[in-house]
């Protein structure tokens, strides 16, 4: 798949109310153009509940209904249901996806709940998690998403806590699909969203989702931003299918020695929201925290690779 | 089909009877034997219908909610915390103007614990958008809840109804319940009707951000809408009565009130137990009746006017109090009087389940005739040296006595 052979037709209009550089918008257009018209679309209290124009306009061409902070899983919950009856009775033709579409904050915070009884009742939709690593739609407070030492508004010296793992926790509800997915890895977010359309269950897939006001860089960074936190390791593309993790795009060039994975300082340095590790004077300690804790993830991540390798080469020798 | 059966089952029958095709449901006492049974039946009696066990209040009207906007029949039930837990989804439900009907089984709320009756949960919540219909036996539950399908899915309505009955007395009791024949309600209940639903083939958006010079319109829509309610809940009353045949009174029902110079109002099993009371005051010779309020929200205010207007004595019972104010139905009855006719004198009683005798009604109304009670008074309330001993001991911390 290439990016000349998505489709063309836009299921989020231009001229919406979304901050220049959104990366909400950017994942929706490319996610709606995967999933198709045939689509039920829950947006969860967020960003994309602002960015989709006040009433009476709308700037999505899609069946779209807008739900309290904490409901992203039972919202998921109830449509399948309903969707699941209109399928007997013959209302429609064709199984329509069900997409709920949160933020970190709807997710990782208040609505983990609702979303975690969902993905434990299997309920059958798409849950999708855009991570701009704070709740940027009240300006920008820390959310469990935001990072070890990220300014926000009620962080000023940088978050004292490591951000948690939602995608991993998604892993261990035994859900058939969980996928991370950037803004920068377009063909293989598209395919991810592709995969997911044609499975049952609850489906979760995390975008990273760089703010430019939020983080602090200018507004046509956003694909830069979300390219460098993939090539510096910080963010990790994988999917996980049937008990199996397979690292994906840039993630994967890494692992298998294909590309550099670049320093953090590089990520860090793109973005306002880190400045305090490098002005007035640099925080040698809490970037080399960050850099140890990554070096040590790809540790395993190389380690578990070239063991695979080595034990394929073996099976592939001749039985003596 | 003539059965005895608990009011939570005669909930969970009218459930099936009303073919609900949705119900999201999180257990609570007094509320379980509802979605008990309402699982028996789609697993041994073949009811069809998707059950989602959910795992809070909170998600069983978000899943109700979204199972409604895309346009199906749905369906909960819930008690005191768990209404109260999903109070902020109440509102959206009422704003989205969405048919959907839950059952409340009134209990009181914590701390301390505690599982019994109580009007607290449900009047807590009364300014959510809400239809409220408060029944009094087992019949009525059953009755209710297919009529409240009916009023809520009514184009000039179409607005959430919450049935509430009272917890333990109602829920858990059992009294013979005539089930109808699925034929008779499918005449009475036609299939689900919505103002709106999710439809890929109309791709419209629902409940997105709205600005001032638009959002108070919604409310009157809300407002307006109650207003055409009170025709609708009378003549569904009178529908179902032509149709399956049982009849409880429309907003309000009410018993000896031909001939009554003092009335008594109150709403569910204390309604019931008033009657007994009005009995027994007139052998002795007032002639009081009894005013049942079927329909909290909306509000019965023109019948209530009628009916109290020209009483002697009104006497209203709570079972739920505003703090600060006073008996929530009492003020309300008063607000209806508005100066004209008797003061009603207001009786705060069986708060967190505490029995309210009808000895005790017959006894306190009998005073108000006499016009040696006016005001406020909370009957049952018995203060004793258990009830201090919290006193004490904050007067010792705050005395140093402990340090």
């Amino acid at each position: 798949m290439r990016i000349k052979d998505f489709p063309e037709e836009e299921l989020l209009l231009p001229g919406n109310a979304a901050c220049q550089g959104c990366p909400s918008s950017m994942a929706l257009r490319l996610a709606l153009k995967a999933l198709g018209r045939n689509t039920l679309l829950a947006v969860i209290a967020s960003c994309t509940s602002v960015l989709q124009s006040p009433f009476p306009a709308t700037a999505f061409d899609l069946p779209v209904l807008n739900m309290a902070f904490a409901t992203g899983g039972a919202t998921g919950s109830g449509l399948a249901a309903a969707v699941e009856r209109l399928m007997k009775k013959g209302v429609y033709r064709e199984r329509p996806t069900v997409l709920v579409w949160a933020g970190d904050g709807g997710t990782y915070d208040i609505g983990i709940q609702s979303l975690s009884g969902a993905a434990e009742r299997n309920a059958d939709f798409i849950y999708v998690c855009y991570n701009n690593e704070a709740y940027s739609n009240t300006g920008t407070q820390r959310s469990g998403a935001t990072p070890y030492a990220a300014w926000t508004t009620n962080t000023v010296k940088g978050k004292r806590e490591w951000r948690k793992d939602v995608a991993q926790i998604m892993v261990a509800h035994g859900i058939p699909y969980v996928a991370t997915a950037s803004l920068a890895y377009p063909t293989d977010l598209f395919e991810k969203f592709t995969r997911a359309k044609g499975i049952r269950g609850t489906r979760y897939i995390e975008i990273l989702a760089p703010c430019p006001p939020g983080w602090k860089f200018p507004s046509g960074h956003t694909v830069k931003v979300a390219r460098l936190a993939v090539q510096t390791g910080l963010w990790l593309l994988y999917e996980h299918r049937e008990g199996i993790t397979t690292y994906t795009a840039g993630t994967q060039r890494i692992i298998h020695g294909k590309a550099r994975r670049l320093p953090v300082e590089e990520y860090l340095k793109a973005q306002g929201r880190f400045r305090h590790l490098f002005y007035p004077e640099r925080d040698e300690e809490r970037i080399a925290e960050i850099q140890r804790r990554v070096d040590r993830v790809f540790e395993t991540l190389e380690f578990t690779h070239r063991l695979k390798q080595h034990i394929m080469d073996i099976e592939m020798l001749p039985p003596r | 089909m003539r059965l005895v059966e608990t009011g939570n089952h005669a909930a969970a029958h009218a459930v099936r009877l009303a073919r609900v095709e949705v119900v999201s449901a999180y257990p609570i006492t007094p509320q379980t034997q509802v979605v008990e049974e309402i699982s028996r039946f789609i697993d041994e009696e073949g009811y069809d219908c998707e059950y989602i066990p959910v795992e809070s209040e909170h998600s069983a009207m978000a899943a109700m909610i979204a199972a409604a906007a895309a346009g199906v029949r749905a369906f909960s039930a819930t008690s005191s915390h768990g209404l109260a837990y999903m109070y902020e989804l109440l509102h959206w439900a009422a704003g989205i103007r969405l048919p959907m009907v839950m059952a409340n089984v009134n209990r009181a709320l914590g701390p301390g614990w505690n599982i019994w009756c109580d009007h607290q949960d449900a009047m807590s919540a009364r300014d959510t958008g809400w239809i409220q219909l408060y029944c009094s036996t087992h019949q009525e539950i059953l009755d209710t809840v297919i009529q409240a399908y009916r009023i809520s899915e009514d184009p000039s309505v179409f607005l959430p109804v919450m049935v509430c009955y009272d917890a333990f007395t109602m829920s858990h009791t059992y009294m013979q319940v005539d089930i109808p024949e699925q034929e008779t309600v499918d005449r009475f209940l036609p299939p689900f009707r919505t103002s709106w639903r999710l439809d890929p083939r109309f791709p419209l958006t629902h409940g997105s951000v709205i600005y001032p010079q638009d959002y108070e319109e919604t409310r009157y829509s809300i407002y307006q809408a109650h207003r055409a309610a009170r025709e609708v809940i009378r003549r569904t009353a009178e529908e179902y009565r032509d149709i399956v045949g049982n009849y409880h009174g429309d907003l309000v029902e009410t018993y000896f009130m031909e001939d009554a110079e003092h009335a008594v109002v109150a709403v569910g099993t204390l309604a019931l137990e008033a009657r007994v009371a009005a009995e027994e005051l007139r052998g002795a010779g007032y002639p009081c009746g009894v005013v049942r309020i079927r329909s909290y929200r909306p509000f019965p205010f023109e019948e209530l006017r009628e009916l109290l207007g020209g009483m002697r004595t009104v006497v209203v019972l709570d079972r739920a109090v505003s703090f600060g104010l006073g008996g929530i139905l009492a003020s309300e009855v008063k607000a209806v009087l508005g100066g004209e006719g008797p003061r009603p004198v207001s009786l705060i009683a069986g708060l967190g389940g505490r029995d309210v005798p009808y000895t005790l009604i017959a006894e306190r109304t009998e005073a108000a005739i006499r016009g040696e009670l006016s005001g406020e008074e909370w009957p049952t309330l018995a203060l004793n040296e258990r009830h201090l001993v919290s006193l004490r001991g904050l007067k010792a911390l705050w005395g140093g006595e402990r340090a």
